[in-house]
């Protein structure tokens, strides 16, 4: 355990970038998506970080970038030491093998015409595993893992019989049945009942604990963070804005976006109807055509003119791993 | 427009409401006796999980059941008078936009994708107060504003607008109006944070400015703490606690809005939220007895008869037998 701050990182991004190319009837360019745009950070094995961000901001495309299922138009993302652009074949075969996902849409994850059977072992019989015996007693396994119980009774049934717990139960058992290094979850509870999401996120965050996983959990839901999440990172039009450990986050944000994000982020109480939240004007820009310099510029009521319009501005490192990307955390 | 002079009277009263679905399978128990005040200028949340009948109910107050709905029972009044017994013809000329308006969920994602949203925000005061074309848009051009939309988008169209923009759309179409209720089924929870608490803004300065009243459907807690004053939580096609916001927020006295209030997951607190554990009961068939009873760790054997309604406090309502201080009703 105490070697693993010396160790190689499970995973890093590096400048890692992901856009779309927009084309109309198919040839003519017209315009590219920065979806993801220079994002940078590590991973540590068995650790979980929450990556936090308003609709469109890139978290699926940073997902599926890192899932190898887009690929990066610059940068690269290093899993174990080995860039996935290196990739090719069976090795890729293998490297999907050990970094499982949970997909956005719990209702589109499962095939509607395969029970849940099938829909568990094709992954094992997709990666070679077998006796079918052995298929089937990790099946078991993980049906019981995720609480889907009795196994033997879950096991014929189709998508449209189960609730939309039940569904993403099935897609988390079927992340963990290749014995993952890494979870990908993007928003694994955004679709379901306010009263199902804390059962789902508790049963991740068990087996993440239990099995020594990582696990990169993709949500809008900054109030979920909590508990299930050692770190975070703050996205913002592309990029990671802000990084820290959650409770420092919390208790001392260091960028304005995540500031204002805390701010219009109520916990229930009755005092709340008596005013007014402060929330900066304005909607979340274009990826298309994101504004210069910082992109949170035009609505930061922080900016200061001449500089935060023009500039870019680098991560600085406001405290012991933590990292904001605002010009007012510059040293002097 | 008020009726009465007493401004603490009831606008909207509801009482032992019901409506069933028909469906092949049998009747679904959508909304199953429920008792519920509305003041003016009061803000009242309606809680519950999915599917325990907070759409069903704004749609029986509103007339806008789907077909297989059953006549609903019971009584609504507005300013004391029934409007469930109304004809349709007055129910649409004398309630429906013109004293309550409703914002229906998903909304956003029903305007008419070829009208221009002006158009559409403007139509209410159109057709249900015969206003001119030019007078109509004059108003739709002011209740833009006051959801926060700049007036030249009155001539865009649904898809040129963000998610938020459209829900703000639609909340103006619910404003034109100036009705004395807006009913708003879930209208923020498809959207940001930063969006959800910016329009929660808006309708908490519509409140202030006009007077208006609210039911603000929802099953998201601290979402609903910006705007309550007073909470229905239901479950199972029922109301199990009607409270002032104070009290429900920070001492709720059924065990099944305890235990909601502990799964909620808080940005400023240690504790771990606790899920509830077990599922609804179905509403085709609903147990006998106490309905939340399968999951209530607190049940005893009276229990097993249906609870009747107690008075814990000054207009704090609970379903809950634990609440019999002796047989005070
Ligand atoms: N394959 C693609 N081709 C073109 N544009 C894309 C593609 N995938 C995503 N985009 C665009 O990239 C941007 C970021 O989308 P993405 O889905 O990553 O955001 P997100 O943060 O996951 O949003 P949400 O919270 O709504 O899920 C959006 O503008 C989206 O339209
Ligand atoms: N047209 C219909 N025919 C039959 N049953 C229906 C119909 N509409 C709704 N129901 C059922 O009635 C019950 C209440 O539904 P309703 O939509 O009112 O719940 P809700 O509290 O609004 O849920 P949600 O939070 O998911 O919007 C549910 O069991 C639902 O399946
Ligand atoms: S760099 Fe400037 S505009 Fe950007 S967040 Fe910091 S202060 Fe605001
Ligand atoms: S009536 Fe009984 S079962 Fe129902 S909530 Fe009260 S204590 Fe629990
Ligand atoms: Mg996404
Ligand atoms: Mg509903």
């Amino acid at each position: 355990m105490n070697t693993r701050a010396q160790q190689e990182p499970l995973l890093v991004a590096d400048d890692l970038q992901t856009h779309f190319e927009l084309r109309q009837w198919g040839f003519i360019r017209t315009g590219t998506v920065r979806a993801v745009d220079g994002v940078r950070f590590t991973l540590d094995a068995g650790e979980a970080v929450a990556v936090v961000g308003e609709s469109g901001c890139g978290k699926s495309s940073l997902a599926r970038t890192l899932l190898g299922l887009n690929r990066p138009t610059g940068g690269d993302v290093r899993f174990a030491g080995q860039s996935l652009a290196e990739l090719r074949g069976a090795a890729m075969k293998d490297y999907r093998a050990r970094v499982g996902y949970v997909q956005q849409d719990p209702y589109g994850a499962l095939p509607p015409f395969m029970d849940i059977r099938r829909a568990l072992e094709e992954p094992l019989i997709v990666h070679g595993i077998g006796p079918r015996a052995e298929r089937e007693r990790r099946i078991d396994a993980a049906l019981e893992e995720v609480g889907l119980t009795p196994a033997a009774e879950m096991r014929g049934k189709f998508p449209h019989q189960l609730s939309g717990g039940q569904q993403q139960r099935v897609v988390i058992a079927r992340a963990l049945l290749l014995r993952p290094k890494l979870i990908i979850a993007d928003e694994p509870v955004s679709m379901l009942d306010a009263s199902v999401r804390v059962e789902i996120l508790d049963l991740l965050h068990r087996v993440q604990r239990e099995h020594d996983i990582a696990l990169i959990y993709i949500t809008h839901d900054l109030s979920t963070v909590r508990h299930y999440a050692g770190r975070v990172m703050v996205m913002y039009a592309g990029r990671i804005v802000e990084q820290a450990p959650v409770d420092d986050l919390l208790a001392a944000p260091q960028h304005p976006y995540t500031e204002a994000l805390l701010s219009a982020l109520a916990d229930p109480d009755p005092a709340n109807a008596r005013h007014m939240r402060e929330i900066p004007a304005g909607e979340a820009p274009s990826l298309v055509t994101p504004p210069p310099g910082c992109r949170f510029h035009p609505r930061c009521p922080q900016a200061m003119a001449g500089v935060c319009e023009t500039r870019d501005p680098p991560d600085f490192h406001p405290a012991p791993e933590h990292r904001a990307a605002c010009w007012l955390r510059e040293p002097e | 427009m008020a009726v009465t002079a007493n401004p603490d009277s009831p606008l909207l009263e509801i009482e032992d409401l019901r409506m069933q679905y028909r469906t092949e399978q049998g009747p679904v128990n959508a909304v199953d006796g429920v008792n519920l005040e509305i003041r003016r200028n009061e803000a009242l949340v309606v809680l519950g999980e999915s599917g325990c009948g907070k759409s069903s109910l704004a749609k029986v107050l509103l007339r806008t059941l789907p077909r297989n709905a059953g006549r609903p029972s019971g009584q609504v009044r507005l300013d004391g008078r029934d409007v469930l017994a109304l004809s349709e013809d007055r129910f649409r000329r004398e309630v429906r936009w013109v004293r309550i308006a409703l914002v229906m969920q998903a909304a956003m994602n029903a305007l008419n994708p070829v009208v221009r949203v002006g158009e559409q925000v403007a139509e209410p005061l159109r057709i249900h107060r015969g206003w001119s074309r030019r007078a109509a848009m004059a108003r739709a051009a002011e209740a833009f504003e006051e959801v926060g939309i700049a007036a030249d988008f009155l001539q865009r169209y649904p898809h040129e607008l963000s998610g938020g923009m459209r829900q703000r759309a639609v909340l103006a179409m619910a404003l034109v109006t100036d009705p004395d209720l807006v009913i708003l089924d879930e209208p923020t929870s498809a959207l940001d944070v930063l969006t959800q608490a910016s329009i929660m803004n808006v309708l908490k300065g519509i409140k202030r400015d006009r007077g208006t009243s609210f039911v603000l459907i929802t099953h998201d807690v601290a979402t609903s703490s910006e705007l309550a004053d007073r909470v229905a939580l239901m479950y199972a096609g029922q109301v199990v606690e009607e409270a002032p916001a104070e009290a429900f927020f920070t001492a709720p006295a059924h065990p099944y809005s305890q235990m909601l209030m502990a799964s909620v997951p808080r940005l400023r607190q240690e504790a771990a939220p606790v899920p509830i554990p077990g599922r609804p009961p179905s509403l085709q068939d609903p147990p006998a007895g106490c309905r939340f009873a399968a999951r209530c760790p607190r049940r005893f054997e009276r229990c097993a008869d249906d609870p009747a309604v107690f008075h814990p406090d000054e207009r704090h309502r609970v379903r809950c037998w634990l609440h019999d201080a002796g047989g005070t009703g």
